[in-house]
C-alpha cells in the first residue's frame, strides 16, 4: 500500500514494533501504528485480535513488552499521567457508576477531571443537549438502554474536551438506529478536532473510519483508507448466482484458484487469484465443466468485508505453509 | 486544591453509593447491633431470671420472707424446692438451675448472730456475670425481723472461683466489629469497582493512587465512629459498662484501629481479584484477631507461638488499649507502646496498599 507517510507533527498517535506478551499468548506482534490527527481511525478485527490491548497499551494501562508508543507527543507508558487530561477512554463494557444517576455520574467526572465550577456549568449542560440526556438524569445509570449508556459514557469520555478519544467496541450493545446517531456524533466530535481512535467488529461502523487496521491475532494484516483497502486486495471478488449455490460453494473448494467462498441467500461471494485475467469466465466455465448450473457470475467491488477475509486468509495459508 | 476537590468528589460519590447500597448500609447499623445483643445477651441473661431452687430446712415465717425477698429482685426465678442441698447441687450439675438457696434448720436463730452467716447462695460460677449478678444481691441489704442487720449470706461458688470482669466483652466486641466490617468494606468497596470495571474508567483519569486510596478510606473513618458510638451506647445504656478513661481518648484509640483496619482492607483490595476472594481474605484475619488478640482468651494463658502471632495482629494491640482506656481509666501516654505499634501497622499497611496499586491494569 503506497499511502503518502504523514508528517511526524500531523500524527496523534505513532507506535513501532508495539508487543505485548502475556507470557503463553502474544496479544499485540511488532505493531506499527499511524494515526493521524483529526481523523477517525479504526480498528477492525474479531475478537481476541488484540484491539483491546493495543487500545490499553495506547493510553498508558498497560505496559508494553517491547515497542515505542508516542501518543499526542507523549512517550507512553513514561509520560501516561500527562497523557490522562489529554484523551479521553471508553471502556468496552460500560463502566460508569449504576448505582448512582445520570446526574450524579457526570457531576462526578467533572470534578475528577477538576473542571472549574465555571466549566462545569458550561460544559455539563451542553452535554445534558447533545448526547439528549436531559429526560434521563435522575435515572440511575444501571437502569439505562445500551443506546442510552453509550451516550452517557460518551458525554463522561468527552466533558473534559479531550485532544483524542480511545473508544473500545463503543456500539457492541447498541441497537442500528442508535449506532447511526452515535457515529453522527463521532462526526460532531472529529469536526471539532477530536482525533478518535474506535475498535469494531462491525463491517459498517469500519466502513465510515477515514482509516484503518485490519487485525488479526495481534498482528497487523493491512491499513489504509476503507477505499485504499478495497483496491489493494490480494485477490478478485466474484458474486455467482445459482439455484442450488451450496453444491458449486462445495465444488469450489477444490478449485485451486479460489481462495474462499461465502454464501448469501442465493448467491456465493467467491475469491479468486488477483492474476488470473478473466476470472468471471474461467469460473463459470470450471463451474459449467462440472456440470452444475448457475445463473450469473460476475466481478464486483471488494467490500470491507471481503478484504478483511482475505487479509486474514492470505495469513492462515501462509502459516499453515509454514505448518 | 485539585486534588481535594478529587477526594471530594470520590468521597460523596462513596457515600451516595453507600446509601443506595441498602446490604451494606444494614450492615454498618446491623452488624454492631446484632453482635452486641448476642454477645450482651449472655450478659443480660444472668442479671435477670436465672434459674434458681430452693431448699429451705426452716419452714418459718423468716424464710419464707427472704426467698420472696430474693425472687423479688428478678435477678433469679424460683423453679425448683429441693429437698436437701445435694439435691441442689445435683440440679446445678445438671443445669438445671445456676443458683440454688440452702436455708439451715436453724435459720432463725443464725439470724441472732450476726457474726455467723444465715445461710448459703450456691452459684454455678462458669459465667462470670451470673457470678457477679449473685453477689450483688447476696450483698444487697435486707432487714432482719431481730434487729437492723441484713441475715450474711454465704455465697459459694462452683466450678470458676476466679471471677473475670464481664464488662470485659463490649470493649473487646468494638475491636471485634471494627475488624469485620472495616476491613470488609474498603477490601469490597475496591475490588467491586473492579469487578465492574468502574476502576478501568478511574485509573484513565488524572487521579492519582495516593488520593484514590484516601477517599476510600475516609467515608468509612465516618462509619467506623459511629459504629464504636453504637456500641458504646447500647454497652453503656443495656450493659452499664463503666467508661472509666476519658471518652476523647476512646474514641482517639479506635480512630487509630479503623485507620489499621482500613489500611489491611486496602492492601487486601490489591490482592483479591473477586468480592468472594476480598471477604475470605478478611475472615482469614478475623478469626485469629477474634481467638488470638485477648478476646476469647486470657492473652497470658495462651502458648509462646500463639502470642506471637498475636503481636502481628492490630487487634491485640486494641484490646490492651481499649480494656486500658475503658477499664482501667488509663491514659493515653500510659498506652504510648501500643499506639506506637499500631501506627506503625497503619504506615507498613499503607506502603504496601499504595505500592501495590500501580494505575496499570498489568
Amino acid at each position: 500500500m503506497n499511502l503518502p507517510q504523514p508528517a511526524h507533527s500531523d500524527l496523534a498517535i505513532r507506535a513501532r514494533g508495539l508487543t505485548k506478551d502475556f507470557g503463553n499468548v502474544i496479544a499485540v506482534n511488532n505493531l506499527d501504528l499511524d494515526v493521524p490527527s483529526g481523523r477517525i481511525y479504526g480498528f477492525l478485527g474479531p475478537n481476541g485480535s488484540g484491539k483491546s490491548t493495543c487500545i490499553r497499551m495506547l493510553c498508558g494501562l498497560l505496559t508494553p513488552t517491547a515497542g515505542e508508543i508516542s501518543v499526542l507527543g507523549l512517550d507512553i507508558p513514561k509520560q501516561a499521567e500527562a497523557l490522562r487530561r489529554k484523551v479521553g477512554y471508553m471502556t468496552q463494557k460500560f463502566s460508569l457508576f449504576e448505582d448512582l444517576t445520570v446526574s450524579e455520574n457526570l457531576a462526578f467526572i467533572a470534578n475528577i477531571y477538576t473542571l472549574s465550577r465555571a466549566e462545569q456549568k458550561i460544559r455539563i449542560p451542553s452535554a445534558i443537549e447533545r448526547f439528549e440526556l436531559g429526560r434521563l438524569l435522575k435515572q440511575r445509570a444501571g437502569t439505562l438502554s445500551g443506546g442510552q449508556k453509550q451516550r452517557l459514557a460518551l458525554a463522561a469520555a468527552t466533558l473534559h474536551e479531550p485532544e483524542l478519544l480511545f473508544l473500545d467496541e463503543p456500539t457492541s450493545a447498541v441497537d442500528p438506529e442508535n449506532r447511526r446517531a452515535f457515529w453522527e456524533s463521532l462526526f460532531d466530535l472529529v469536526a471539532e478536532g477530536t482525533t478518535i481512535l474506535v475498535s469494531t467488529h462491525y463491517m459498517d461502523e469500519a466502513e465510515r473510519c477515514h482509516a484503518l487496521a485490519i487485525l488479526d491475532l495481534g498482528l497487523l494484516v493491512a491499513a489504509g483508507s476503507p477505499a485504499e483497502l478495497a483496491d489493494g486486495i490480494e485477490a478478485s471478488v466474484l458474486v455467482v448466482e445459482a439455484e442450488e449455490p451450496r453444491k458449486i460453494a462445495r465444488f469450489m473448494e477444490s478449485l485451486p484458484f479460489v481462495h474462499s467462498t461465502a454464501q448469501i441467500g442465493n448467491t456465493l461471494r467467491v475469491m479468486v487469484d488477483r492474476e488470473m485475467d478473466n476470472p468471471a469466465d474461467d469460473t463459470r466455465q470450471a463451474i459449467e465443466g462440472a456440470g452444475l448450473r448457475l445463473d450469473n457470475c460476475r466481478k464486483v467491488r471488494p467490500s470491507l468485508e471481503d478484504v478483511f477475509v482475505a487479509a486474514t486468509q492470505a495469513r492462515k495459508a501462509s502459516r499453515d505453509q509454514a505448518a | 486544591m485539585k486534588s481535594l476537590q478529587r477526594i471530594f468528589a470520590i468521597v460523596v460519590k462513596e457515600l451516595r453509593q453507600l446509601s443506595r447500597d441498602r446490604l451494606t448500609f444494614g450492615m454498618i447499623v446491623g452488624i454492631p447491633a446484632i453482635q452486641l445483643l448476642m454477645f450482651g445477651f449472655a450478659i443480660n441473661m444472668d442479671v435477670r431470671h436465672l434459674s434458681a431452687g430452693v431448699a429451705d430446712f426452716s419452714n418459718s415465717a423468716a424464710s419464707r420472707q427472704i426467698v420472696m425477698d430474693l425472687a423479688q429482685t428478678q435477678v433469679i426465678d424460683i423453679n425448683y424446692q429441693a429437698s436437701d442441698a445435694e439435691e441442689l447441687e445435683s440440679l446445678m450439675r445438671q443445669g438445671k438451675i445456676v443458683v440454688g438457696i440452702y436455708i439451715p434448720p436453724d435459720y432463725e436463730r443464725r439470724l441472732q448472730q450476726p457474726e455467723r452467716s444465715a445461710m448459703q447462695l450456691l452459684v454455678d460460677g462458669s459465667d462470670t456475670v451470673v457470678q457477679g449478678a449473685v453477689v450483688g444481691i447476696a450483698n444487697s441489704s435486707r432487714i432482719s425481723p431481730y434487729n437492723d442487720r441484713p441475715p450474711v449470706m454465704e455465697v459459694r461458688t462452683y466450678y470458676n472461683p476466679e471471677r473475670r470482669s464481664p464488662v470485659n466483652t463490649v470493649p473487646g466486641l468494638i475491636g471485634v466489629i471494627l475488624t469485620m466490617t472495616m476491613t470488609l468494606f474498603t477490601a469490597v468497596a475496591i475490588v467491586r469497582e473492579r469487578e465492574r470495571g468502574n476502576l478501568e474508567l478511574l485509573i484513565t483519569t488524572p487521579v492519582r493512587s495516593g488520593e484514590l486510596m484516601l477517599a476510600k478510606i475516609l467515608p468509612y473513618v465516618f462509619i467506623g465512629l459511629l459504629q464504636v458510638t453504637l456500641v458504646l451506647v447500647l454497652g453503656v445504656w443495656l450493659f452499664d459498662v463503666p467508661i472509666r478513661g476519658a471518652l476523647i481518648d476512646v474514641y482517639r484509640v479506635c480512630l487509630m484501629f479503623i485507620i489499621a483496619n482500613l489500611a489491611l482492607g486496602l492492601v487486601i483490595s490489591t490482592v483479591a481479584q473477586t468480592q468472594f476472594q476480598a471477604m475470605q481474605m478478611t475472615f482469614f484475619f478475623l478469626l485469629p484477631s477474634i481467638l488470638l488478640s485477648g478476646f476469647m482468651f486470657p492473652f497470658d494463658g495462651m502458648p509462646k507461638a500463639a502470642q506471637w502471632i498475636a503481636e502481628v495482629l492490630p487487634m491485640t494491640h486494641f484490646m490492651r488499649l481499649i480494656r486500658g482506656v475503658v477499664l482501667r481509666g488509663a491514659s493515653l501516654p500510659e498506652l504510648s507502646t501500643e499506639l506506637g505499634i499500631l501506627a506503625g501497622f497503619i504506615l507498613i499497611a499503607m506502603t504496601i496498599a499504595i505500592l501495590r496499586f500501580n494505575k496499570r491494569l498489568d
